[in-house]
């Protein structure tokens, strides 16, 4: 098997060409699937029987937990390709992936804390779920926290990339937990093995919702590395050159206006 | 593949098959320690340690909701289709709190098994319905049940439950 086209996929000069014609259809894709479900979840979706309006932040909470849990598949197998490859690109996708997935967690979190208010009837409780997920967030800052214990980024990267693949342990605990054990949190309404217990019209604003945040996540995880790429990669003559044509195009337009 | 990076993969592999394995053993040793609530069965059976305080969860019973008329004492009853588990409790319940739904009771167990609760949670299922539809489903459920007459009310009893999960 020629592994000639992962490498070249691991050039940071290639991806940062590349990715700015992804980004350039990606970004009003993403926009506009995220700004059609929640307009139809939170505005045209029918109210619930029993929770009433209080039951549309399902339309953040769950596309959120989503990717906060599928993110952290991303980033440790990102961190896996590069312990075992040495791939410099896939270290920037696992670097990150880390805050877009903690700030994803939070938000899960905090919606779920908001919901729970008045529906349970109480902010936060400690069960299975909910802790698991507590869990997630502090993987997540952990291993934001190690990019920056280190003075050398190649230490910081295999380090984050260790812990990001002990913390896969934890995906499976929480998407299982309410059925390993008693909690307060209700069992999933979307599951792989049969349909959903929701009515379709409510089922499909929140399927939209989760394609949008799929989207969404994906031009934030390219955008951040395009960053970090330029960060890592400014010493290369290619960013030096990218950066003289930049300050270029400024100082011609500057000319141009006087 | 490059006999460095087949080590690697290995390595990668070991990882998380390890620790899987080491958080697979503590979660096995935790079991019901994992649990947020105790079941009816577990207090009455005393199985649930007695005198501290503790959760029990369970379905509130049918017509067993009573309320003081000068304060906002309340007594139900929970079950898990095992037993029954008498609940009280003064305060204000949270707004999804129906007999025939779930609820999760925190305090303590007295000498006569009644809990006394000092917080009730409403614990709320995985299912949405919109109004119409409900409202639909339970006339439906009605005229059935007219049409029976009591018949054969014991198969009805899990379709009932399913129609009281669907609507408040």
């Amino acid at each position: 098997m020629s592994w000639q086209w992962f490498h070249r996929l691991g050039s940071p000069r290639w991806f940062y060409h590349n990715s700015a014609r992804w980004l350039a259809w990606l970004c009003p894709i993403a926009a506009a699937v995220v700004l059609g479900g929640l307009v139809w979840g939170l505005a045209i979706a029918p109210e619930d029987a029993k929770q009433g309006n209080s039951f549309r932040i399902i339309y953040l909470h769950v596309p959120a937990s989503f990717l906060a849990l599928a993110g952290y598949y991303i980033m440790a197998i990102a961190g896996a390709v590069g312990l075992i490859w040495k791939m410099k690109l896939s270290y920037m996708v696992m670097k990150s992936a880390a805050p877009i997935g903690a700030a994803l967690t939070f938000i899960a979190l905090f919606s779920g804390a908001i919901w729970g208010k008045p529906t349970w009837g109480t902010y936060w409780v400690w069960d299975a779920r909910i802790t698991s997920m507590l869990i997630l967030l502090f993987l997540y800052l952990g291993v934001m926290a190690l990019q920056y214990a280190y003075h050398s980024i190649d230490a910081a990267s295999k380090a984050g990339a260790i812990l990001g693949l002990v913390g896969t342990v934890n995906i499976p605990i929480i998407y299982k937990s309410v059925d390993w054990w008693y909690t307060l949190h209700q069992p999933a309404t979307i599951k792989f093995t049969s349909a959903p217990s929701m009515h379709p019209d409510m089922f499909q604003p929140l399927l939209v919702m989760i394609v949008g945040f799929y989207l969404f996540y994906a031009v934030a995880l390219i955008l951040h590395t395009r960053s970090e790429i330029l960060r890592r990669e400014r010493k290369t003559s290619w960013v030096r050159e990218l950066l003289n044509e930049k300050n270029q195009d400024v100082a011609d337009k500057k000319v141009g206006k006087s | 593949m490059h006999p460095l990076r087949k080590q690697r993969l290995q390595l990668v592999i070991l990882i998380v098959v390890a620790t899987t394995i080491v958080v697979g053993l503590v979660l096995y040793m935790l079991r019901e320690n994992g649990n947020f609530f105790y079941t009816p069965e577990q207090i009455i059976s005393g199985e649930a340690p007695q005198g501290v305080y503790l959760r029990a969860g369970g379905m509130v019973v049918d017509g067993s909701l009573k309320r003081a008329d000068d304060s906002l004492w309340v007594q139900f009853q929970i079950t898990d289709g095992v037993e029954n588990l008498t609940v009280e409790h003064t305060g204000i319940l949270p707004d999804l709190f129906t007999e025939g739904e779930a609820a999760i009771a925190s305090g303590t167990v007295d000498e006569n098994l009644v809990l006394q609760a000092t917080e009730i949670l409403a614990k709320h299922d995985e299912n949405y319905t919109p109004p119409e539809v409900a409202e639909a489903m339970n006339e439906a459920y009605q005229r059935k049940q007219e049409a029976l007459d009591g018949e054969s009310s014991k198969e009805l009893a899990g379709e009932k439950k399913y129609y009281l999960d669907n609507t408040k």
